[in-house]
């Protein structure tokens, strides 16, 4: 609900974002939009981490077996069975919604820190099966020699993910598209009783919630997101290669989350721009760019608990009334 | 060739038992799983390095590393973590998932990105015969070591006045405050002897193991598994716990190698479903 | 037959037995006070009542259902609402949005990821409408934390409300609240469930307050039930005047 004063204002600044983002890719070198795909791609991953942990409560250190998931069964569908891009699509997200939903049936019922550590082990455990099924995922060198699709639909112009401007319009609308329904999701009678239950559990379960089922619901529809998430970075190599199984590739979407604000709905995407952004500025000058994300991570932990939009938003740039309304949504 | 490879996982297992018990003792007192002490533990290999290959004592570093690990640790909690106790539970864990994204950089940063050999001690260096077959020196310190470390924990805790305390504390925090015991000095001291700990493994592991970046990583993952095995916060259940993987992983080198690192968390996973508070744990999930 | 009862219900805690073979009946509509010393045991028997604790022995009888040991949310979708001691709301979420959330929960469209919750003018009518009743109609926006203490107990009490319970266990309604702010609960306590019919259970510590307003009255000594029966029954009873009422004159 915004403050009526300022939301001309806000619907000028949206518009103007998706004017630049519709142009982007016509005005800017290449590298230019390797760079927003792979933000893009990012932003999807980590607002689907968000939906667990900023309005759900849940910290999971795993949802890299999900991003991997997603992206082996789009690989795999789209070397051995057909090129279509949109079956390939479906069976991604379907198959990251079923490992979500079986796993977190486990895990939901934890909480906290075994919780994570669940989350942990089990992604683990996806990993090692990646690793070592390499007769399925090619194991240490990854999934190679996928089509890249070329997708023809009637009189449309083909759709070749081998151009980079065309992934990167397809990457867009498909972030949009997966940010859009989150942002329904999150703002639903379900996205508040998921606020509830990160609120106090408790008070919840005596409202007559099953609060493992929520959870778990969330959970699955994270997972989802973030297989369709691992889907998308395919065209950028040709293939899947095993770090995004990886421990480190679960540590992206927290280190993002954070950074841009959790409590806020476009936190994680602004905190996956500043997080790419940030990287490919140190690596120019350094060789160890993790030491100096880490530090960061480590200074916004500390000090900024509302991560950089919650900081902005505290200049009052975007604060309206007082200071016992609920949080500004993005 | 049984009893060997039974010698090499209680060699594993006294290695994870380092590391296990002080996870289990942070977690038992601060209540927060330290993410950084696979950090500390490879702290612990690398000061070994630099201060055995600068003095040419090994006896030495395994001495004076686990307490640079020691003052890393008190700095970190000093510094950092105390500041969020008042705070929501994750942003501890956080904080500490941080510190390992920073310390694995400042490692490769400080010793490069290449293993770290570190000579055994020179009085380690050979091999005794066990059942006609040769076994290095070395590992039988390793399996000795261990079981001293948890009679000594077990004596610290149970019979020394700040050993008592730290119980209590684990036990009841808000009891123990109110007793007047100071809590924040004791999760201090917890904090930096499970630290110690951890960098006492790191210390013993180097001339085994060598000293990388991944290693930190690559154990600790493993000695969560031990310590929700064997229930957190519980030393006895670290040293079971430990002994159990220990020997899985042992004996699933040779059974099932291609698979044998899924094992411990499959245990992990199974011992969640079975018994959640684990072996000898006490914490409510 | 009695709407809610118990039959010998007992619960220890190792060795301390904290409610020891308690058996009562409530009628549909009636306002039942529990009281007792401290540690009589009376919170034990609300956690027992309402799915918290599971009992050691005996039964809680709703609509002549055994529920002991039934989870809380079952026990909600029965129709039990509970308030607590210390205070249960969610405290970053506004005190519409409170209510909201709880009426999404009863209305059993808790899984509905399609909609707004701020959009559907029928939740935020009724959620006004909640809270309105209860008088915390000018805090609307305020976040739960910003509430005071008593009108924190008031969006509690909108919260069970919001259940749509047909029996309410308020566990200390009136604590820390001043003589104006305890009227006023009492009344909204008495006016609504004769209105809803609601059957209301509570426990309290102010007894002129219990003498008025209930229709029975148990009292729980050491975990076990010494007298039951109406306020004038309970004024003449000796066993009761002796473990507690004596104490306090």
């Amino acid at each position: 609900m915004s403050d009526p004063k300022h939301q001309p204002a806000q619907k000028l600044v949206f518009v103007a974002i998706a004017i630049l983002l519709v142009i982007y890719p016509l005005v800017l070198p290449r590298f230019y939009s390797a760079l927003a795909i792979e933000i893009l791609i990012m932003s999807l991953f980590a607002l689907s981490f968000n939906l667990m942990f900023g309005y759900a409560g849940m910290l999971s250190f795993g949802q890299a077996m999900f991003f991997g998931i997603g992206a082996y069964t789009a690989g795999l569908f789209l070397k051995y069975i057909s090129s279509s891009l949109a079956l390939a699509m479906f069976a991604c997200v379907t198959a990251s919604f079923l490992a979500a939903v079986l796993i977190g049936f486990v895990c939901v019922r934890f909480t906290r820190t075994y919780f994570i550590m669940l989350t942990v082990a089990f992604s683990e455990l996806i990993y090692a099966i990646g690793h070592k099924w390499a007769s399925l995922t090619g194991g240490d060198d990854g999934l190679v020699g996928i089509p890249i699709p070329r997708y023809a639909i009637a009189h449309l112009p083909t759709i070749d993910l081998e151009n980079i401007q065309t992934y990167y319009y397809f990457t867009l609308i498909v972030v949009a598209l997966g940010a859009l329904v989150l942002r329904i999701i999150v703002n639903s009678r379900f996205g508040h009783v998921l606020r509830a239950i990160r609120d106090n559990r408790e008070r919840a379960e005596f409202l007559g919630l099953n609060v493992r089922r929520h959870l778990l619901l969330s959970f699955a529809i994270a997972g989802l997101f973030a297989g369709l998430a691992g889907a998308l970075l395919i065209p950028f190599e040709g293939m899947v290669s095993l770090e995004t199984l990886h421990f480190s590739r679960s540590a992206d979407p927290i280190i993002m989350s954070i950074l841009g604000g959790t409590r806020f709905f476009l936190g994680p995407v602004v905190g996956s721009a500043l997080f790419i952004l940030i990287k490919d500025t140190i690596q120019n000058f350094a060789e160890f760019w993790m030491l100096w994300m880490g530090a960061i991570f480590v200074g916004t932990v500390l000090f900024l608990p509302g991560g950089v939009v919650g900081f902005v938003g505290s200049l009052g740039l975007f604060r309206s009334r007082h200071a016992t309304t609920e949080e500004k949504e993005g | 060739m049984i009893f060997i490879q039974f010698l090499n996982g209680l060699s594993t297992a006294m290695l994870l038992f380092l590391l296990a018990s002080g996870l289990t003792l942070i977690f038992g007192v601060l209540r927060v799983i330290n993410f950084a002490h696979g950090s500390l533990y490879m702290l612990g290999a690398y000061f070994t390095y630099s201060i055995a290959t600068l003095s040419g004592n090994y006896w030495l570093s395994l001495v004076v590393a686990p307490l640079c690990v020691a003052v890393a640790a008190a700095i970190i909690e000093l510094l950092f973590l105390r500041r969020l106790y008042a705070r929501e539970h994750e942003f501890q864990l956080l904080l500490l998932f941080g510190f390992v994204l920073v310390l694995d950089d400042v490692v490769k940063a400080c010793w490069g990105t290449a293993l770290k050999l570190v000579p055994k001690p020179a009085a380690l260096d050979g091999s005794v015969q066990i059942l006609g077959r040769t076994f290095p020196e070395y590992t039988v310190l390793i399996i000795v070591l261990g079981p001293l470390v948890a009679l000594g924990l077990w004596y610290a805790l149970a019979r020394t006045r700040i050993g008592k305390q730290i119980v209590a504390a684990s036990l009841d925090r808000d009891a123990a405050n109110a007793l007047g015991m100071n809590v924040p000095f004791l999760y201090t001291t917890v904090f930096v002897f499970g630290a110690w700990l951890g960098g006492l493994g790191g210390a013993v592991a180097a001339p085994l193991r060598a000293a990388s970046p991944g290693m930190g990583m690559e154990i600790v993952i493993m000695s969560f598994a031990v310590v929700i095995i064997g229930g957190l916060g519980s030393i006895w259940g670290a040293f079971l716990g430990s002994i159990l993987i220990g020997e899985v992983l042992a004996f699933g080198t040779l059974v099932v190698p291609k698979f044998v690192v899924v094992l411990p968390f499959a245990f992990m996973i199974l011992v969640f479903l079975w018994r959640p508070q684990g072996l000898f744990g006490k914490g409510g999930v | 037959m009695p709407i809610l009862e118990t039959k010998n219900l007992s619960k220890s805690f190792g060795a301390l037995q904290a409610v020891s073979n308690v058996s009562l009946q409530m009628e549909e509509g009636s306002l039942t006070s529990v009281i007792g010393p401290n540690g009589a045991g009376k919170t034990t028997l609300f956690n027992l009542i309402s799915g918290r604790y599971v009992p050691n022995s005996g039964a809680v009888l709703l609509k002549g259902e055994n529920i002991a040991g039934l989870p809380p949310h079952v026990l909600v979708r029965k129709g039990m609402g509970r308030s607590f001691q210390i205070t249960n709301i969610f405290p970053e979420l506004t005190v519409l949005t409170n209510v909201c959330v709880a009426l999404t929960a009863s209305s059993g469209r808790s899984y509905d990821c399609l909609h707004a919750l701020k959009s559907s003018r029928e939740i935020l009518g009724e959620a006004s409408a909640i809270v309105e009743s209860v008088g915390l109609s000018e805090y609307t926006e305020y976040r739960g934390s910003a509430l005071s203490h008593g009108d924190r107990k008031l969006l509690e009490f909108a919260m069970v409300l919001a259940m749509k319970p047909i029996i309410m266990l308020l566990d200390e309604p009136t604590a820390g609240m001043n003589q104006e702010e305890t009227n006023n609960t009492v009344r909204l306590i008495r006016e609504i469930s004769r209105e809803r019919n609601i059957t209301v259970l509570l426990t309290e510590h102010d007894i002129d307050l219990v003498f008025s307003i209930s229709d029975r009255i148990a009292v729980l000594n050491q975990g076990r039930l010494i007298a039951e029966g109406t306020p004038a029954e309970i004024r003449a009873n000796d066993l009761v005047k002796k473990a507690y009422l004596g104490e306090d004159e």
